[in-house]
């Protein structure tokens, strides 16, 4: 597949690509956590988005809530029943962008979720109002590179396509999903929904190396990340550690912007310092 | 759209249907989705495979059906001549085990010893037990909480087969609900796991898969009608949720241009109310469970809770083959509410004591409308595809009778 993106140079495809090249100079694993818009509090959404930062967040996964997460597990499923419940749409998501991308000109922010929403709003409009927000590309689930023709406005626009390879992935596919990478490409590490089960680190790490060798973008590692530990355990082999389901966990119910921060800096933070302490 | 010459040619290598259908999955689905797509091909076109299943469609779910001529209802309505493709009358009580049938033996094929299914009236959940215990296959079948409240009977029919059910509680705790479950355990088990989907929807090869499988209905109601009344029928109808037992009447009709198509939806409480689940009369474009096809949705593109008394039709989603029919303009899609299904149900059981099932009504309401368009020596060809004993309690209670 063409990737006219990586020809047509772009503020968001430059915020991604520059980050990397960041962390990468300076050695570093990227830290990558991912929280569903509107969860825990629509009014906070903003702040909390700082407040990953704060704690230590190079890139923010921004969940676009969808009412039918078939590739999430119950934790982010029920986070976007929740905001989808207090109206959250993708409209307030990218007003939320646009309003993060008042302070910070400089962390890259992906919108995470699902075809339909995207679909409906229509993809031209979509690109035009995700890129004057300031979001820097998508991951879209349901959406595998074999679909992704209906993504060109978006890459047009200069939205990253993120990609994502698993461990079920054929090697023929895996040189086709290597060769089209773009910003950076997600690892899956289980074959299972957002959240579930256990790495076996020394199987990952042998996938991802391979990976890192052919693919054309720094390579995330995620599903399954639960605490220091475990995002240790990866960064020894990846570019950056996606953690998901147990952030999302840790914030519900938090009802203040200042607990929203506590919780993030409480949970996020040793997972910063077991990254830089390899 | 441009003429379509030939709508057997569909769909594509992509499992496409015009701008329909494809494969809108995760990364995690897509090796198990080619493993099976090579199978399913190869399989579809292997003799022996062909004449085992259709051994099994013969002495085990007791093909073919009869088609009916419904004389009395006939009289009663003073139109054209209704006739009815009975699948009630299969084991198990509906078309659904022409698919499962199928899909267990694909299975089998391939290897794999546990079978999970969605369901949503429980039809599609027994026919997938009823194969599992015959082929001593475990099975797990996916069921919304609101439906196996509405579907008592069926559920205990499932564990007296052997099947363990697990009651779905998220979102609107219906068929949809109980669809991304079983995606979720199949992504999570697709070593030992084959999912068997319920309707003609889903990403490819499902859609290609259960409409190949439900195709013999309409391939055996053409020879019949051919047979003893020399000529095919004016019209077809059949209900439409996912489009399972409508696509597999529709199908060897397709290039019959003079036989006209028309699908019936569940219109619930009316269209005008938002209570209703008919997708193509009422939806739009839009992806969901892995394929592009008509979907209820709101303006945010979440998909919105959908009304129906039958919880075979409760889907806001629809095979997206029927889809395509309806952009180019092969198939119509309209609307039969809950109170016109609930007297086509009394006046088929009164005039010619047949109890349909309250999915099946949808289509049988749907034809006494079309019998009345046409001369007396018209024939209206219904799809009667399930019978109505599980519906029982579901209409008294309705009605208010104590059972």
């Amino acid at each position: 597949m063409s990737n006219p993106v990586s020809r047509i140079p772009s503020p968001g495809a430059q915020r991604i690509d520059r980050r990397f090249a960041a962390l990468k100079a300076a050695g570093r694993t990227g830290l990558i956590p991912f929280v569903t818009a509107g969860d825990p509090s629509p009014e906070h959404a903003v702040a909390l988005m700082h407040a990953l930062v704060e704690s230590g967040a190079d890139l923010i996964e921004l969940g676009v809530p969808f009412s039918d997460p078939m590739a999430d597990g119950p934790v982010i499923q029920h986070a976007s029943e929740r905001a989808i419940a207090k109206g959250v749409g993708l409209a307030g998501v990218l007003g939320w962008v646009a309003g993060f991308r008042q302070r910070d000109k400089d962390t890259p922010v992906v919108l995470m979720g699902y075809l339909n929403p995207i679909e409906i709003h229509g993809y031209a409009r979509f690109a035009a109002e995700a890129v004057q927000a300031g979001v820097d590309g998508v991951l879209l689930v349901d959406c595998p590179l074999e679909e992704s023709a209906v993504l060109a406005p978006l890459r047009e626009a200069g939205l990253r396509q993120i990609l994502l390879a698993a461990p079920t992935t054929a090697p023929a596919r895996l040189e086709k999903l290597c060769e089209a990478a773009e910003g950076f490409l997600y690892y899956v590490s289980f074959a299972g929904i957002t959240g579930a089960a256990r790495l076996s680190t020394t199987d990952i790490a042998a996938r991802v190396a391979d990976l890192r060798a052919h693919a054309k973008a720094p390579v995330a590692v995620g599903f399954g990340v639960r605490d220091a530990e475990s995002a240790k355990a990866i960064a020894g082999f990846a570019d950056a550690v996606v953690i998901g389901s147990a952030l999302v966990e840790r914030l519900a119910g938090a009802a203040s912007a200042e607990e929203i921060a506590a919780r993030v800096a409480a949970f996020l933070r040793p997972v910063r310092e077991a990254l830089d302490a390899r | 759209m441009p003429e379509i010459r030939d709508f057997h040619a569909f769909p594509d290598a992509q499992g496409r249907f015009g701008q329909f259908g494809g494969s809108f999955v995760a990364e995690t689905l897509m090796a198990p989705l080619a493993e099976l797509t090579e199978a399913y091909l190869r399989l579809r076109k292997d003799p022996a495979f062909v004449a085992e299943l259709d051994r099994d469609l013969t002495h085990y779910v007791g093909r073919p059906s009869p088609v009916y001529f419904a004389e009395r209802l006939t009289k009663h309505v003073g139109g054209a001549r209704i006739l009815l493709k009975r699948e009630d009358l299969n084991h198990t009580g509906a078309h659904k085990i022409n698919n499962t049938v199928g899909q267990a033996l694909v299975a089998r094929h391939m290897g794999k010893t546990r079978i999970i299914a969605e369901t949503g009236a429980g039809q599609h959940g027994v026919a997938s037990a009823t194969v599992a215990a015959r082929l001593g296959l475990k099975c797990v079948v996916y069921m919304g909480a609101t439906d196996i409240e509405r579907q008592k009977i069926n559920v205990y029919r499932m564990k007296l087969l052997g099947a363990e059910v697990v009651p779905v509680t998220s979102g609107s705790k219906t068929l949809k609900d109980a669809l991304n479950e079983a995606m979720r355990d199949w992504v999570t088990n697709v070593a030992d796991t084959f999912y068997i989907i319920g309707t003609v929807a889903g990403p490819h090869p499902y859609p290609l898969m259960v409409r190949d499988f439900n195709a013999i209905v309409g391939r055996e109601a053409r020879a019949q009608l051919l047979e003893q009344y020399g000529r095919l029928p004016d019209v077809l109808t059949a209900c439409v949720g996912g489009g399972s037992n409508a696509i597999g009447l529709f199908h060897a009709f397709l290039n019959d241009r003079d036989v006209r198509i028309v699908g019936a939806e569940a219109a619930g409480e009316g269209i005008a109310t938002g209570r209703h689940a008919a997708s193509l009369a009422a939806g739009r474009p839009g992806v969901l469970h892995g394929n592009r096809t008509y979907v209820l949705c709101d303006d945010d593109g979440q998909i919105t809770e959908t009304h129906s008394v039958s919880a075979g039709l409760d889907y806001p989603g629809v095979g997206p083959e029927h889809a395509f029919l309806k952009d180019a303009g092969r198939a119509e899609y309209v609307g039969v509410t809950d109170d016109e299904a609930l007297a086509a149900f009394h006046l088929l059981a009164r005039t010619e004591g047949i109890l349909a099932a309250l999915e099946s009504s949808h289509a049988v309401a749907q034809a006494i409308k079309l019998a009345r368009e046409y001369p007396p020596d018209g024939i209206v060809l219904c799809n009667l595809s399930g019978r109505g004993d599980k519906d029982v309690h579901t209409i008294a209670a309705r009605e208010g009778v104590q059972v």
